[in-house]
This record gives C-alpha cells, structure tokens and sequence, in this order.
C-alpha cells in the first residue's frame, strides 16, 4: 500500500516536471509575450555574462567568474561535498582499526 | 618501496608536479583550469611519492595534521572571502576594479591576460586549491594505512 501510493506520488512529481519542461510558461519572459506549447524559452542569459563577465569582475576565464562570482554558492556546496567526503572517509577507516584492535586483543 | 630508478624519477618529478599544480591554481582566472584542477595535480605528487617510498618514510614526511588544516584553512579562507562582500550581497567581487591587488581594470575584449586581475577570484582559487589539495592527501594517507595494515595481516 505504501508502496503503491509512493509510486503514484513519484509519477505526479515526474509528469509535473515533463509538462514543464516542455511548457516553462511565461517565467522569465518579457512583458506581453506568450510563447506557445513546447516552444523554447529565450533567454539572455549567457550574452549577459559574455558581454559583462570581463568588466565585472576582471577574470579572462568567463569559466572561473561563473563558478566563483556568479554562482558561487555553487563552489561552496562542492568545496563541503569534498570536506564531507574526507571526514567519512576517516571516519569508516578509523572505526574499521579500532573494531581489529578489539578483535585481537 | 621501488626500486631506486622509481625513485630517483620521483623525487626528481615531484618538483614539477608541484610547480604545475600551483602554476594552474595561480592562473586560474586567465587559462583553463582552476583550484579543483590544481589541488588534484598536488595531491597526484603525493600519490606518486606514496607510490614510490616506503610508507613509514612517507608517513614521516608527509603529517596528517597538516594536511587536515589546510583543508580546514583552505574551506575558511573561501568562506571568509564570501563573507566580506557582504555588505553588497554574499559572493559580492569586492576587490575587483577596485585598483589594489588583483583590481587592475580589464576592458570587454582581447588582452594578453594580466595576472593582477579579477579581484577575489584568484584569492577564492587559491583557497580552494590549499583545500582540495589537504582533502585529497589526507584521503591518500588514510587508505595508504588500510593497505599496510593489510599486508601485515597477509604476512
């Protein structure tokens, strides 16, 4: 039962994101547009950072600026994705020596 | 341990493994690559190192402790780098344009590629880099005493 009302759960959230996926809407659009089904959302997204990138923040590498400057929330989960990583490591190893030493003793 | 030929090679290579693992961190903001990038090349010298010695010298040379505080000053310098921007918004550039270090101006266009440049990014590159550099050393030295430890049993 519980099952079966998680698989039906997962199939609404999955046929929610396929709709929009294929119809974003008017989110983001420009005033008095509408853009049809399934048609492609525009954006200027990445002419802005093309063109505005360099005079921001200085950096040749529009790579870097986006990933440090523009999104850089984005570094910081993966600087602590890593940090989390090196704990459990330790973690696992240290705990997997102490249960030997136990075992020989 | 290796035979001396490995080792000479890898004495002699860690030199420039090194010199190119900070050479990428360093030029994060002008070429590709960045402080992942560089703070894998180092950590690849470590392994190499812990390849070709023995293990108790290279426990010896290389602590634990300090590579687990270049993690943890690697993650604060980031963090407190952020942090300083705040006054504007979080991840604010605030040395860029600025005209002190790293703040020389840099126009929309072609230019050489000055590395006295964007502000926190260098600064945000190498603290990353010192952190991945620790995160990965202190996980090779801490599978490098499972596998001793396993060879003891096995004799």
């Amino acid at each position: 039962m519980r099952n079966a009302l998680l698989c039906v759960a997962l199939l609404v959230v999955l046929g929610c994101l396929l709709y929009v996926s294929v119809n974003p809407g008017d989110f983001g659009v420009s005033r008095g547009e509408h853009l049809a089904f399934g048609e492609p959302k525009y954006t200027d997204m990445d002419d802005y950072f093309i063109h505005n990138g360099q005079n921001q923040t200085g950096a040749n590498n529009i790579v870097t600026s986006i990933v440090f400057d523009y999104r850089g929330y984005d570094t910081i989960g993966e600087a602590s994705v890593l940090f989390t990583a090196v704990l459990g490591v330790g973690v696992a190893l240290r705990e997997l020596r102490k249960r030997r030493d136990k075992n020989d003793e | 341990m290796m035979s001396k030929i490995v080792r000479t090679q890898a004495s002699f290579l860690y030199t420039f493994i090194l010199i190119f693992g900070f050479y990428i961190v360093a030029h994060g903001h002008l070429t590709p690559g960045g402080g992942f990038q560089g703070g894998a090349v180092i950590a690849t010298g470590i392994a190499l190192i812990a390849v070709a010695f023995n293990f108790s010298n290279v426990k010896r040379w290389i602590k634990k402790t300090h590579l687990t505080a270049a993690e943890g000053i690697g993650l604060l310098t980031f963090l407190i780098t952020a942090l300083i921007g705040i006054g504007t918004s979080f991840f604010y550039n605030w040395l860029a344009n600025s005209g002190l270090i790293f703040g020389q101006r840099v126009s929309y266009g072609v230019n050489p590629g000055y590395l006295n440049t964007a502000g926190t990014l260098p600064v945000m590159n190498l603290a990353v880099g010192i952190e991945v550099f620790g995160g990965l050393g202190v996980i090779i030295l801490y599978m490098l005493n499972y596998v001793k430890e396993v060879r003891n049993d096995a004799s």
